[in-house]
C-alpha cells in the first residue's frame, strides 16, 4: 500500500539521555583543586626540558613526553583573549552578558580559560591586567576562582 | 601514494530541519545518490566507512544504526569515525591503500535539529578543569575570533563580507539551507551572539549526509565517470587546551596543508588552485583557513576578499557553494567540501561553476577552534 508523503503526520518521539558521571580528578588536578580550596593559590607544573610552564597543571608535558614539577604562579596576569556572551546560551551558568577569558598568569606560558567580572563588557581589552577573586565558598574545582577582575 | 580517485558523491539537500528523514534515511538518500553517480550498486561497494558522533545522534554506538542503510548490513567490513567525515575519508582512503579493497562508500551525517548544540559543544571541553565555565563551540571560536582579529587588525566589516559572499553564493546552490542576499550592514546589525560574532557571523543548525565512493586506480579507470584523483592529503591536530594554543595562529592547518601540498606537488598554492571549499563554520575562520592553507599571507585574507579575488568570478573562488554559513549539517560539513570540489572538478557545479577547474582544495576539521585539519587536494586531470 502507497500512501502520499505529504498526507503523513510527521511526528515527534521525545527523549533524553541523562547519565550520571563521577569524573575522578586524578593526583595532578586534586592538587591544584586544593591549592584552590584550603590556601587560596593558584599551581602550576613546569617542564623542565621546554621551560613550559602550564596552568591548569598537566602531569607530564604534551611537546616533550617528560614529566613536570610542581610551582606556585601569581594569581594576576594579562588577558590574551575575550568574549562577551549577549545570546544566553543553553551552556552558559550565569546571566548575560557574561564575559569568557583566556588569562596568562604571571610566570605561566599556557593561558587559563575563565570568566572575568567586575568590569562593564566594553571597558574589557586583550592586555589587561587581571586578578583572580576567589569564592567565599570553595569546594575544590575550578569555580573556587569566583572569576578574574580588573587588577 | 597509489592514485586513488573519487568516482561517486551523493549530497542530501541542508535543511534545518528534515522531518520526513531520520538519519538513517538521510544516509540512504545520500548513498543511493552516490551509488547513481558512479553507475554502480551496492554490491560493488567493497567495504563501508561511516562517520557520525554519538552526542549528536543522541544514541551510543550511533555507526551501527546507519549499517543498513549503507549497505554495510549486507555482510559488509563497516568501521567508523568520530568527527568530521574528512577524516572518515581519510580512513577510507587508507583502506582502499592496504589493497584489501578496491572501493570505499564513505558516509558522514548529522543531525543538529533534534538536539540542543550548545550543551552538546559544551561537553567537549574537560569535564574536570573547564566544562563547568559553560564555555560552548560558539563562545569558543568568539574567543578566537578575537584573538586572530586582534593580531592582524581584521575588523568587523572584514567578517561580514565573508558573510555577504558565502550566502551569495548560496543563492546559487540548490543543496543549501541559507541562501541570503545580504550586505555588509545587515551582518553588522545582526544579533551579537557573542562578541565578536554576530548571528550572520555564525553557520546555522543544520540536517545533511553527504557520501563519497573512493576506488583505486584500477576501478576508478574502469568507472562510467570522470575520475577525480587524490593528489594530496594530510591530518595535522594542535593541542587539546585552548590555553596551550596561539588562537590566532592556524598552526595545525598549515601543517596539514604544506604535507597535502608536498604530496601532490604544488609548490605554489594561491598560483595553482583555482578553487577552495574550506570550513567556514564561522566567517573568521573562512579568513584564517585560507591564510592556513597557504592562499593568502597571515592577515593578508581580508584584503584578497575586499578586493574580490575569492568571489565566484576572481581569480581563486573560495566556496562557491556556500560553504558552510549555507549550511552546517556537522560531522558532514567537510565531506560536503570534499563533494563540492568534485563537483567544481568535474564541471558539473552548474550556475557556481569556476571556469575550468582542474586543481581544487578541500578541508575539514574536527575539535574546538580547529584544533585537527584535514586536507586534500583533488585534480581531474589523469
Amino acid at each position: 500500500m502507497e500512501t502520499e508523503r505529504s498526507s503523513v503526520e510527521l511526528m515527534v518521539q521525545q527523549s533524553q539521555i541523562n547519565v550520571p558521571y563521577s569524573w575522578w580528578a586524578g593526583e595532578t588536578a586534586s592538587r591544584f583543586f586544593a591549592g584552590l580550596r584550603d590556601e587560596q593559590k593558584i599551581l602550576a607544573t613546569r617542564c623542565a626540558a621546554c621551560s613550559q610552564v602550564f596552568v591548569p597543571p598537566r602531569k607530564t608535558c604534551p611537546q616533550c613526553f617528560k614529566d613536570t614539577a610542581w610551582l606556585e604562579v601569581r594569581p594576576e596576569g594579562e588577558l590574551v583573549t575575550f568574549t562577551v556572551a549577549r545570546r544566553q546560551l543553553a551552556a552558559l551558568p550565569r546571566p548575560v552578558p557574561l564575559i569568557f577569558g583566556l588569562i596568562r598568569l604571571d610566570g605561566a606560558t599556557t593561558a587559563l580559560l575563565h570568566l572575568i567580572g567586575e568590569v562593564p563588557p566594553e571597558q574589557v581589552r586583550v592586555g589587561m591586567r587581571l586578578k583572580a577573586k576567589f569564592a567565599a565558598e570553595r569546594r575544590g574545582g575550578i569555580l573556587d576562582i569566583e572569576h578574574f577582575r580588573p587588577a | 601514494m597509489d592514485k586513488v580517485a573519487i568516482i561517486g558523491i551523493g549530497m542530501t539537500k541542508i535543511e534545518a530541519d528534515k522531518r520526513g528523514d531520520t538519519f538513517a534515511d538521510m544516509a540512504w538518500e545520500a548513498v543511493n545518490l552516490a551509488l547513481a553517480d558512479a553507475h554502480m550498486t551496492i554490491a560493488e561497494v567493497d567495504n563501508v566507512v561511516t562517520t557520525s558522533n554519538d552526542f549528536w545522534d543522541g544514541r551510543t554506538i550511533s555507526c551501527m544504526a546507519v549499517g543498513d542503510a549503507t549497505g554495510a548490513g549486507q555482510g559488509k567490513n563497516t568501521s567508523c569515525v568520530e568527527g568530521d567525515g574528512t577524516f572518515g575519508a581519510f580512513y577510507g582512503l587508507t583502506r582502499i591503500l592496504s589493497g584489501a579493497y578496491g572501493t570505499t562508500l564513505v558516509t558522514a551525517h548529522s543531525k543538529g535539529s533534534e538536539s540542543v548544540s550548545s550543551l552538546i559543544t559544551n561537553a567537549a571541553l574537560d569535564p574536570i578543569y573547564d566544562r563547568a565555565l559553560g564555555l560552548d563551540m560558539v563562545t569558543a571560536c568568539a574567543l578566537q575570533a578575537r584573538a586572530y582579529m586582534h593580531r592582524h587588525g581584521v575588523k568587523p566589516e572584514d567578517l561580514a563580507r565573508v558573510s555577504v559572499k558565502n550566502h551569495g553564493n548560496a543563492l546559487r546552490n540548490p543543496l543549501a539551507q541559507l541562501p541570503l542576499k545580504l550586505t555588509v550592514e545587515d551582518v553588522l546589525r545582526s544579533e551579537m551572539i557573542a562578541d565578536p560574532l554576530h548571528l550572520l557571523d555564525c553557520s546555522p543548525v543544520s540536517d545533511g549526509c553527504c557520501a563519497i565512493i573512493l576506488a583505486n586506480e584500477q576501478r576508478a579507470r574502469r568507472s562510467a565517470r570522470q575520475p577525480v584523483w587524490v593528489t594530496g592529503v594530510s591530518c595535522c591536530a594542535d593541542a587539546y587546551y585552548l590555553g596551550d594554543r596561539d588562537l590566532a595562529v592556524p598552526r595545525s592547518l598549515a601543517q596539514a596543508a604544506k604535507r597535502a601540498y608536498a604530496m601532490a606537488g604544488i609548490h605554489d598554492p594561491a598560483r595553482e588552485v583555482q578553487v577552495a571549499e574550506v570550513y567556514d563554520a564561522f566567517t573568521y575562520q573562512e579568513l584564517m583557513w585560507i591564510e592556513g592553507l597557504g592562499l593568502a599571507e597571515a592577515g593578508g585574507a581580508k584584503d584578497r576578499l575586499e578586493r574580490g579575488d575569492f568571489d565566484l568570478e576572481g581569480p581563486l573562488p573560495v566556496n562557491p557553494s556556500g560553504g558552510l554559513l549555507g549550511g552546517h549539517p556537522v560531522i558532514a560539513a567537510g565531506l560536503y567540501r570534499m563533494a563540492e570540489a568534485v563537483k567544481q572538478l568535474r564541471g558539473e557545479a552548474g550556475s557556481y561553476q569556476v571556469d575550468g577547474a582542474k586543481v581544487a582544495v578541500a578541508q575539514g576539521l574536527n575539535g574546538l577552534c580547529g584544533q585537527s585539519h584535514c586536507v586534500w587536494t583533488l585534480d581531474n586531470r589523469s
